[in-house]
């Protein structure tokens, strides 16, 4: 199994199991907005601490309550692509680009920045700050920058939901490029079906309790 | 037009100044930092020390570092025996005096620009590799530089201006404690002195209207963050 992940998320009064087991590929967390989608990838990423349990992403424990492990979020490898972008506004797209793929020892730099950028098709953006960028252009160069931080899964949480019809069948694409060609297991939380059903290979149901 | 001397003012009133904020600005910075980012027992209280300054008359402050730095306060006494060194009446004492009145005023215009600072940036700088420092110096601190910035500004008018807490520490000593405004007063104590009062004045406004101008114009540069702010198409 690639992902193990079996944690009790506390967080504002309402509390998130997140249990499940998965092969690599595309995992969706599928469930409805508020059910804590995002705190399961917020702690598979180690920006959230769960109240006890475990992850292990490829057979490397993240996180044991009980063996008192707890990864700082630099040491996961867990590229993450955030809902908003989430690109530094004070850096070009290339610095933005280049943030993680400068601090990844060399030998986890599994892709090129020459070929990040041709695979996600923005070498037209590199010198643009980040807050003249449309959503979707946003959005691939955000992927680009997780993708070179040299990380061993993606993290993906809702990445189209901010993006209008015709963006979201391009991101979509890129993504489905990411699971096909560069078969990156890929963590991915939305609450829209379609979406799901067209790019997950494993659907994992989150409820709210 | 200047008198030597004047220019002799003025350059210690900026010596004082600088001395002030270049002191003021770690310990501000931490204080920020603390009340901005941090969660403890008695946050209150040391928000309400801060501030301090701000509301109590200058003549008391003043009088308080008489009894904490004077000859013998604790620690005026530990640094006289430790370092030979002497605040009571020199310019030295001075820039205390200026630090501790711009001290609040630097410290909320830094703990705002912390605030304002989208932590979620700092979240993606971790999952992209970055320890704790790292993302301190090459997000945190970058997204918040144009309030910090504007805050020693800001505090550098306050020290330019600083007044009773001043006379009251270092007492009005030529070419050793007589700032701009003391200078002012002094010679507002004679009669037959309006034109020097009137070219000391002119500099403090403007010292003052420069400081708060450019202050406003790095507050503005500022807010790189969500509101696209101006200076975009830099590059």
């Amino acid at each position: 199994m690639f992902f193990e992940i079996d944690i009790l998320i506390r967080r504002s009064g309402r509390t998130v199991h997140g249990d499940f087991k998965a092969l690599s590929g595309l995992t969706a967390l599928f469930g409805p907005s508020g059910s804590g989608k995002t705190s399961v990838l917020d702690a598979v990423a180690g920006l959230l601490k769960p109240e006890r349990g475990r992850i292990a992403v490829d057979g490397r424990v993240l996180f044991d309550s009980d063996a008192g492990i707890d990864l700082a979020p630099e040491q996961r490898a867990c590229g993450y692509v955030f809902q908003d972008g989430r690109l530094f506004p004070h850096r070009t797209v290339t610095q933005n680009l280049l943030f993680g793929w400068n601090l990844a020892p060399p030998d986890r730099r599994w892709m090129t920045p020459e070929d990040a950028i041709d695979f996600l098709g923005i070498d037209h953006l590199l010198d643009r700050m980040p807050r003249t960028l449309s959503g979707g252009e946003a959005q691939r160069v955000a992927i680009g920058r997780a993708l070179l931080s040299g990380p061993r899964c993606l993290l993906m949480d809702e990445p189209l939901a901010s993006l209008d019809e015709a963006r979201r069948e391009e991101i979509m694409r890129v993504i489905e490029k990411v699971r096909d060609e560069l078969r990156l297991p890929i963590l991915y939380v939305s609450h829209d079906r379609g979406e799901v059903e067209r790019l997950a290979d494993h659907v994992v149901p989150i409820h709210p309790k | 037009m200047l008198s030597p001397e004047e220019w002799q003012i003025v350059a210690l009133s900026l010596r004082v100044s600088f001395l002030a904020i270049l002191c003021t600005l770690p310990v501000a910075f931490g204080l920020a930092w603390l009340l901005a980012r941090k969660r403890f027992a008695g946050k209150i209280v040391l928000d309400a020390l801060v501030h301090l300054p701000l509301v109590l008359p200058p003549v008391v402050t003043g009088w308080l570092l008489l009894i904490v730095f004077g000859a013998n306060g604790p620690v005026g006494k530990l640094l006289h025996d430790l370092f030979g060194m002497t605040l009571m009446f020199r310019w030295t004492g001075a820039a205390l005096a200026a630090a501790i009145m711009a001290l609040p005023l630097m410290v909320r215009a830094m703990r705002l620009s912390l605030e304002a600072v989208d932590q979620r940036y700092e979240g993606a700088a971790r999952t992209l590799g970055a320890g704790p420092w790292r993302t301190f110096f090459e997000v945190t601190l970058p997204l918040a530089s144009p309030g910090i910035v504007a805050g020693m500004v800001l505090g550098f008018a306050r020290s330019i201006g600083e007044f009773g807490a001043t006379i009251t520490f270092v007492s009005n000593i030529p070419g050793e404690t007589r700032t701009l405004p003391l200078a002012i007063y002094t010679s507002l104590q004679l009669p037959g002195n309006e034109a020097a009062v009137t070219r000391l004045a002119l500099i403090s406004v403007a010292l003052s209207l420069g400081a708060l101008l450019l202050s406003e114009v790095l507050a503005r540069r500022g807010g790189l963050g969500s509101d696209g702010a101006k200076g975009s198409h830099v590059l």
